[in-house]
């Protein structure tokens, strides 16, 4: 008990004299989670609107594969990434290995299949009339498939969030590729990992603290967003 | 004259069967044409195939020109379905969305949905959320959307079906006014008589996937062409018969132990035609007060009384099986009870003679 609290005192102390330890490491994760939600967003919403809407051969599978995605382990993912990225893997040659942009490959592969197979369940959650309806108006397939994504936006948000919180609190990958380089490739989960074994513990504390602010943060937006407009 | 939507050849199939087909559907300018039949007729997925929404063999012309370009024909017209189907927007953003879709300019389009909004009275509500309205309202403002683009064909499938009374009705009445003004072409979906009454001018009736009948309102609900037609618009009394004389001015029948007459004459070839009356056309009489100009009138026993919303439901044995509908007021003055002696009679010109077997 008298640990925890040491540890929290300290915490606190970190976090008002903005450590800057700490704070780089938080800087790192938004970047790097912030880099690889925003392509899985890019990328995924378009797939996961169109396995939720359209019906079209290998639409199964992909919808499996990308179920399957949802559980992928981290260290897995950390382990392939590593691979392809060794200086004698498929692509040694781009240099990235203990780089954020292996950190951001990483990531992206594990919010990836959240946030498109959540889009394909958000789409195929709306009314299937609306759709008639919408294309009834003359819109085209994009027309129709944008204001639709429009429509489930809230629950698309929610798709977003869940891919971000799955990579903001993920460790084994982004140690395994981004090697844990201080002031670089550091961020809040390393960072605690790091700081706890070598009995930081005040370190530790503080780090955790701020990646709960931040997974609260984002929740609390998404939480807002999604109430604001609901009537009684 | 070029119609302004004409259909030809079109079915529907589902699992390897025709669920809706029709030979020929035409639409003239500012014509109300009603898809009238039971449940599982067929009428959407006919509706569906002539807005180009669900796949459909056969032809669909617009003005004359076939239709190739499905995008481009959709936004000629509109679609109001039996929900209301708003977007988590505004009103006005609802009003709007066919207006978007079609690229009208931002100003253009907020000024053409409030008008459209207006005309359908809830102008007011513009800037709610449309999910705060209530079913009437969120209908109103689903017509509004179909009128706000200006429409040259007006798709309705059942869009009072899930309204209540008192807001059936009232929307009715602004529909009503709304196709009066817009004249604009319009197929209604509908199993309902008194809607096809009140809004169409012409009434195709759909049984089994089938178009069965089409014509004038009044000439389809005054001489259905089959039995299933006479029955589903409301002539219960189809009744079988056998011609006894045919004079140029009448036919005498038999029907049960009874003869009938009838202005109308037989149709040709037919010997043993089914009668069809109309339960508003028969009149009922206490047999004491009975007093009647019209030919047929009949001795019988009221077998039941029902009443059936805002009339009573009069089932009368006078040698053969007569339904009567008679006013609430008329039941309650008289007295109708089960059992009581009673004068069924029915004009000559009410009978309408049908061939036994369909053509």
């Amino acid at each position: 008990m008298e640990l925890l609290l040491q540890g929290l005192a300290g915490a606190l102390a970190k976090i008002a004299t903005l450590d800057p330890d700490v704070l780089e490491a938080a800087s790192a994760s938004l970047v790097v989670s912030g880099t690889a939600t925003l392509l899985s967003v890019v990328a995924g919403i378009p797939l996961g609107a169109a396995l939720g809407l359209g019906r079209f051969r290998g639409r199964g599978l992909v919808l499996s594969l990308t179920n399957t995605g949802m559980g992928l382990p981290p260290v897995v993912v950390g382990l392939f990434v590593v691979i392809f990225l060794w200086r004698s893997g498929a692509f040694g040659q781009l240099d990235w290995y203990c780089t954020r942009q292996a950190m951001i490959i990483a990531q992206f592969i594990l919010a990836f299949p959240t946030v498109v197979g959540l889009t394909a369940v958000a789409m195929q959650g709306l009314d299937p009339m609306l759709r008639v309806q919408v294309t009834a108006l003359g819109a085209t397939p994009l027309q129709t498939t944008w204001i639709l994504v429009r429509e489930a936006k809230l629950l698309i948000l929610t798709a977003v969030m869940a891919g971000f919180g799955a990579v903001i609190s993920e460790i084994g990958a982004s140690l395994m590729v981004g090697c844990n380089i201080k002031g670089d490739t550091r961020i809040l989960t390393t960072a605690i990992v790091l700081e706890v074994g070598k009995g930081e513990f005040a370190t530790a504390f503080a780090l955790a603290f701020i990646l709960l602010a931040l997974i609260f943060a984002v929740n609390g937006v998404t939480t807002w967003a999604q109430q604001r407009r609901r009537p009684l | 004259m070029t119609p302004v939507l004409e259909a030809s050849g079109i079915e529907v199939e589902r699992g390897g069967r025709v669920v809706a087909s029709a030979e020929r559907v035409a639409l003239d300018e500012g014509e109300t044409l009603a898809l009238l039949g039971p449940n599982g007729a067929g009428k959407t997925s006919l509706v569906l195939a002539l807005a180009t929404l669900i796949p459909a063999r056969g032809e669909i012309r617009h003005r004359g020109a076939v239709v190739a370009d499905l995008v481009a024909f959709r936004r000629r017209t509109a679609v109001v379905f039996q929900r209301p189907l708003l977007l988590d927007r505004s009103v006005i953003d609802n009003a709007a969305l066919g207006l978007e879709i079609r690229g009208a300019p931002t100003r253009d389009r907020r000024a053409r949905a409030a008008a459209a909004l207006e005309r359908f009275g809830v102008a007011h509500l513009a800037d709610r959320p449309a999910v705060a309205l209530s079913g009437g309202e969120a209908q109103r403002v689903s017509l509004a959307r179909a009128f706000a683009v200006d429409p040259e064909v007006l798709f309705l499938d059942e869009p009072f079906g899930a309204l209540d009374a008192p807001t059936r009705a009232a929307v009715i009445a602004d529909l009503a006014r709304a196709l009066r003004e817009a004249r604009v072409a319009t197929v209604l979906v509908t199993h309902d008589r008194d809607e096809a009454l009140t809004l169409a001018d012409r009434v195709a009736v759909m049984i089994g996937g089938r178009v069965r009948q089409v014509g004038g309102t009044e000439a389809v609900f005054g001489t259905p062409v089959d039995a299933e037609i006479a029955e589903f618009v409301g002539v219960e009394n189809v009744l079988p018969s056998r011609v006894e004389s045919v004079t140029e001015e009448r036919t005498v029948l038999r029907v049960g132990q009874r003869l009938v007459e009838a202005a109308a004459m037989p149709p040709e070839g037919e010997d043993a035609p089914l009668v069809l009356i109309a339960p508003d056309a028969v009149v009922i009489a206490q047999a004491a007060a009975f007093g009647s100009s019209a030919r047929n009138s009949f001795a019988g026993r009221v077998g039941a009384v029902e009443p059936i919303g805002r009339q009573v439901r009069l089932v009368v044995d006078c040698g053969f099986r007569l339904v009567a509908h008679v006013t609430r007021q008329s039941a309650r003055e008289m007295r109708f009870a089960p059992g009581d002696e009673v004068v069924a009679s029915f004009k000559a010109t009410s009978v309408h003679l049908i061939r036994r077997h369909r053509a």
